[in-house]
């Protein structure tokens, strides 16, 4: 199960980067939970200071840009792996 | 990369020649007549401002995987206002920003201790000196005018910016903004050239992408301008007589903000029929600088007595320079 987070506070960039993050996770064929966050004190908390961010388990990967297809994809795929060479 | 840049050259080299043939032999027109002069303006204009517009982003799209937000705010933070005034103004220019994250740019440069003085200069200058204006400066006026933009929008930017430190508004921030706790900034990204090239072929799609039907239309109706109006028509209501123009202008640009692309051409073709050039430039700094979604995004941080004077200082300062340019030139 994949947690995937877009932040941002709801500009055109932040729906894009929502539509790519779920085409990317159905191109993966992982399971996962993608969520908005548009609360600014949990963006900040993160430390990101440039939306739309994209975070895949907690981890901050992309921020301040609308990243290709492909890019969201090999975000979500390198955590995946760096998690299970981990375990 | 090298071919691509050949190519690009070589299609600016052969924009005129090509015009002209389309116009003249192609389609058969005369020189004199109003449609000939119209049609040639515009298969000339259309794209050698598109051309230009390219290059231009896709170099600005590299130079900003140089920046970031946090880099920047770490050049800041704690820096004494006047020189931190100026260096906020210039990485205004080259640190990526949209006004859509203009909130956590904001709070995170309070958080950092950044005064609220130089977070205005950042915040002025980013949107005013883009590459966007630069460019159709460039194309449809020459290169002084785009560097006289450049440099009074740095201008104003610092003296707005040191103006709003001085006036100590501090407590017109939100209080929610300074009990906010900012996580760890990271910016670290390890790039290669590739992936600069790939952030500014981005760049293009994205700002490109957006604004090329405004610069098409605006150029068809700046050409339409130029055929039929006769000259000098403009100078009574923007000429440089007409004191009332520079502000009106200034009003007239807040409400306009994703035009400013399809605005300019338009403006370029009234100043040859008589309208002046510093309310030209009043109006295209008002588009950019003042707009009215982003004053609504940074409501959000900012109370409105807080609003009411950065809208007032800025202002003050397009008109400074839409009365100076209108005097000299």
């Amino acid at each position: 199960m994949v947690r995937i987070q877009v932040l941002g506070p709801g500009c055109a960039n932040c729906q894009r980067l929502e539509t790519l993050a779920r085409e990317a996770v159905a191109g993966l064929g992982v399971e996962a939970q993608v969520e908005k966050v548009t609360d600014m004190k949990e963006i900040m908390a993160k430390g990101v200071m440039a939306t739309p961010a994209l975070v895949v388990n907690g981890k901050v990967v992309s921020k301040g840009r609308v990243p290709s297809a492909p890019e969201v994809m090999s975000f979500i795929a390198n955590v995946l792996a760096e998690e299970a060479s981990r375990s | 990369m090298t071919a691509a840049a050949a190519a690009w050259a070589a299609a600016y080299i052969v924009l005129h020649p090509i015009a002209n043939a389309l116009t003249y032999d192609l389609f058969r027109l005369s020189r004199d007549s109003h449609l000939g002069s119209a049609v040639n303006f515009f298969l000339y204009d259309t794209p050698k401002v598109l051309l230009l517009l390219t290059g231009i982003v896709f170099l600005m799209g590299i130079v900003r995987t140089f920046f970031s937000p946090e880099s920047t705010r770490r050049l800041l933070g704690g820096r004494r206002e006047g020189v931190g005034n100026v260096a906020a103004a210039g990485l205004g220019i080259v640190t990526p920003f949209c006004s859509c994250s203009a909130v956590p740019l904001f709070i995170g440069f309070v958080e950092a201790g950044v005064p609220l003085g130089v977070t205005f200069s950042f915040l002025i200058s980013a949107p005013m000196v883009n590459e966007v204006a630069i460019v159709l400066l460039f194309g449809l006026f020459g290169w002084k005018t785009a560097a006289l933009y450049i440099g009074l929008g740095l201008a104003i930017a610092i003296a707005a910016g040191w103006v709003i430190g001085r006036l100590r508004m501090e407590r017109y921030v939100e209080p929610f903004v300074f009990e906010i706790a900012v996580g760890q900034l990271d910016s670290r990204e390890s790039l290669t050239w590739s992936d600069r090239a790939a952030r500014g072929m981005q760049a293009i799609r994205d700002i490109v992408g957006r604004v090329w039907p405004f610069v098409v239309a605006g150029i068809a109706v700046g050409a339409a301008i130029h055929g039929y109006v006769p000259q000098d028509t403009m100078a009574g209501i923007m000429g440089e007589g007409a004191w009332w123009s520079v502000p009106a202008a200034v009003i007239l640009g807040v409400p306009m903000y994703s035009n400013a692309a399809g605005v300019l051409p338009v403006i370029e073709a009234l100043i040859d029929k008589g309208a002046a050039l510093g309310t030209a430039l009043a109006f295209m700094m008002s588009v950019v600088a003042l707009s009215l979604p982003e004053m609504i995004i940074l409501r959000r941080v900012l109370k409105w007595q807080l609003i009411a004077v950065f809208i007032a200082v800025v202002a003050c300062g397009i008109m400074a320079v839409g009365f100076v340019f209108n005097l000299v030139f």
